[in-house]
């Protein structure tokens, strides 16, 4: 299973890391040893067995629907890279690819 | 050193209560030592001197005044920096949260602030927790006190070496696949996972949801528990948080007594890849558990062979998800925002300048098995063999009161040694990935220097979900009788390398 670094391009991609030439090359050979190692959980993995995506199944977790206190807008917006008009400031949004 | 600095906890305690010693003076010893071996060690991302001092002075003030205080009220602590505390900057270790200062306290930080616990500072860990060295971590690595040319395991090696270097007598970590568990192991140090859910993950920075569980790090295994049962119980702002009583870790430590319980080794951990110092210690703490009155036997799981491949596309197919959040919009770095590119090349940009190498390495990996084509063949089947896991874990406990290994299978390793070779990094969480997997409590504790490099052992013991009182059962089993042998706790052999240097 050979993964190439243009493979590993357009995974970066689609997870949003701009990553340069050298690190796409050096990702992809790597990226195959992990991929050949982990593939062995299809030899024990049967149609019949149910999957689990949590230790300790717990079902409908609901909170009292109660109107509480929210963080002070200047705290959060302390944190922001950029803010404007108490508000988050964002580049635009418009024109991209979908 | 100052003599102050390798009490534990428990006594640390019984002196404030007794007036022998203030909280102001525990802590500015502590702040002390810190500034005398940090620089060298690297345990602390932030230190945070005058907050600490004014807390520990205002504690003493509040005992003099007769108020009840809290056993380890006036008693330092590390905090692991994935841990949200206002004030301080929370990096997670990564270049993509530099300076930033949360507007919230995670709920554990709020728990060991309301119990007079007096925090130090945030410790070193692998970016956003992923790593086995703390070589990921974008601040810089941590070294280990044993040897300062080998790593403290990871990702809470900050935490581990805070502890082994006398820097702190308690610290928080989290464990997403043996984060506590392995550094504890590699530093001669005491490290628990509780049960998943256990301890609530609300403000702490997430790496796989369904797997990080907070819990205590600490010298002695009383100490741990005492920290267990201050951070443990139902929290209402973690929709998996446990709605449970928290059971008497306390009271178990104390106990120590493993007459009549039945052990089982896991067969499947030992052999090729563990360094025979390891296995040999292994071996001598069985020996010393039996002569105890506990019955040893053997055990197979199957499926912890294949514990490792599911973990590494279970973890990142969630690191994958959960680290969409650093979107450079709400918090953290932007980069290249020069009022022409789009949100998404910011985003891009951003994550990829401010992510390391192991961070984005899991991403890609996550992203890969979620893909459409690939889901069913990756994902799906980690999700079925995660079933396999749980199901060994059900057939062994119907056998045995609590499972055994080593904590990992080597002794610290070098640092530099396992950076360029990701799968040999991986492999260090080979014997802590399976308790993760099904959710239940575990432990590293000290069982004593590997006759080959003459560096610390760690002893894994796995108890049922809720069951966490057994892993201090048989840890402060361990400890009291190897203690007896010693002559004193693994760790004080370091302390005394130091006196006599």
């Amino acid at each position: 299973m050979a993964i190439t670094p243009a493979e590993v391009g357009r995974l970066a991609e689609l997870a949003r890391i701009s990553m340069t030439p050298d690190e796409l090359a050096q990702l992809a050979p790597q990226l195959e040893v992990i991929l050949e190692s982990v593939a062995r959980v299809t030899e024990v993995a049967a149609g019949d067995v149910p999957p689990t995506s949590h230790a300790l199944p717990l079902t409908n977790v609901f909170r009292a629907d109660e109107v509480t206190g929210s963080l002070p807008v200047a705290d959060v917006l302390a944190a922001a890279p950029a803010a404007e008009d108490d508000r988050f400031r964002v580049p635009r949004i418009l024109g991209e690819q979908a | 050193m100052n003599p102050l600095l390798m009490l534990t906890a428990s006594e640390l305690s019984q002196m404030l209560r007794a007036g022998e010693v203030s909280a102001r003076e525990i802590t500015a010893a502590h702040l002390d030592r810190i500034a005398a071996v940090d620089g060298d060690i690297h345990s602390f991302l932030a230190v945070d001197s005058e907050r600490a001092l004014a807390t520990a002075e205002a504690l003493d003030d509040r005992r003099a005044a007769g108020e009840e205080l809290d056993e380890l009220a006036g008693i330092p602590i590390a905090v692991k920096d994935l841990f949200c505390y206002t004030g301080l900057p929370t990096t997670a270790g990564s270049r993509i949260l530099e300076g930033w200062r949360p507007p919230y306290n995670a709920t554990l930080t709020e728990r060991v602030l309301d119990a007079g616990l007096v925090v130090l500072g945030k410790t070193n860990l692998d970016e956003f927790a992923m790593g086995s060295s703390t070589e990921s971590s974008g601040y810089g690595p941590t070294r280990n006190p044993w040897d300062r040319t080998r790593i403290p395991g990871g990702s809470g090696g900050g935490s581990a070496a805070a502890l082994a270097a006398f820097e702190a007598p308690l610290a928080l970590g989290t464990d997403t696949g043996g984060s506590i568990r392995q550094p504890a192991s590699v530093t001669g140090t005491v490290g628990v996972k509780p049960t998943y859910g256990a301890t609530s993950r609300y403000g702490v920075i997430a790496m796989a949801s369904s797997l990080d569980t907070p819990g205590p790090c600490a010298r002695t295994v009383l100490d741990a528990a005492l920290l267990h049962r201050v951070i443990a119980g139902w929290d209402p702002r973690d929709s998996t948080s446990i709605n449970a009583a928290v059971p008497d870790v306390v009271g178990a430590a104390r106990r120590a007594d493993v007459k009549g319980l039945r052990i089982g080794v896991v067969k499947e951990f030992g052999g090729e890849g563990y360094q025979p110092g390891v296995e040999q210690r292994f071996r001598e703490a069985l020996s010393v558990l039996e002569g105890l009155g506990a019955e040893i036997v053997e055990v197979s799981c199957p499926h912890f062979d294949y514990a490792l491949a599911t973990y590494y596309l279970i973890m990142p197919a969630e690191v994958s998800s959960n680290l969409a959040r650093f979107d450079a919009m709400r918090y953290g770095l932007r980069v290249g925002d020069d009022g022409e590119r789009s949100a998404e090349e910011v985003m891009s940009l951003t994550r990829g300048a401010g992510f390391g190498a192991e961070v984005k390495r899991r991403i890609i990996l996550g992203t890969y098995a979620l893909s459409s084509g690939y889901y069913d063949a990756y994902y799906g089947s980690a999700q079925k063999v995660r079933t396999l896991i749980v199901r060994d874990f059900e057939a062994a406990f119907e056998q045995v009161d609590v499972l055994v290994s080593p904590s990992t299978p080597t002794t610290a390793f070098g640092l530099g040694e396992r950076i360029d070779d990701p799968l040999a990094m991986y492999k260090a969480d080979l014997c802590t990935i399976p308790s993760n997997m099904a959710g239940n409590a575990a432990g590293s504790f000290p069982c004593g220097l590997s006759p080959d490099d003459g560096l610390p052992v760690g002893f894994q013991v796995m108890a049922p979900a809720l069951a966490d009182d057994r892993v201090y059962l048989v840890g402060a089993a361990l400890e009291a009788e190897l203690g007896r042998r010693w002559g004193g706790l693994l760790i004080d052999q370091l302390a005394s390398r130091e006196v006599s240097a």
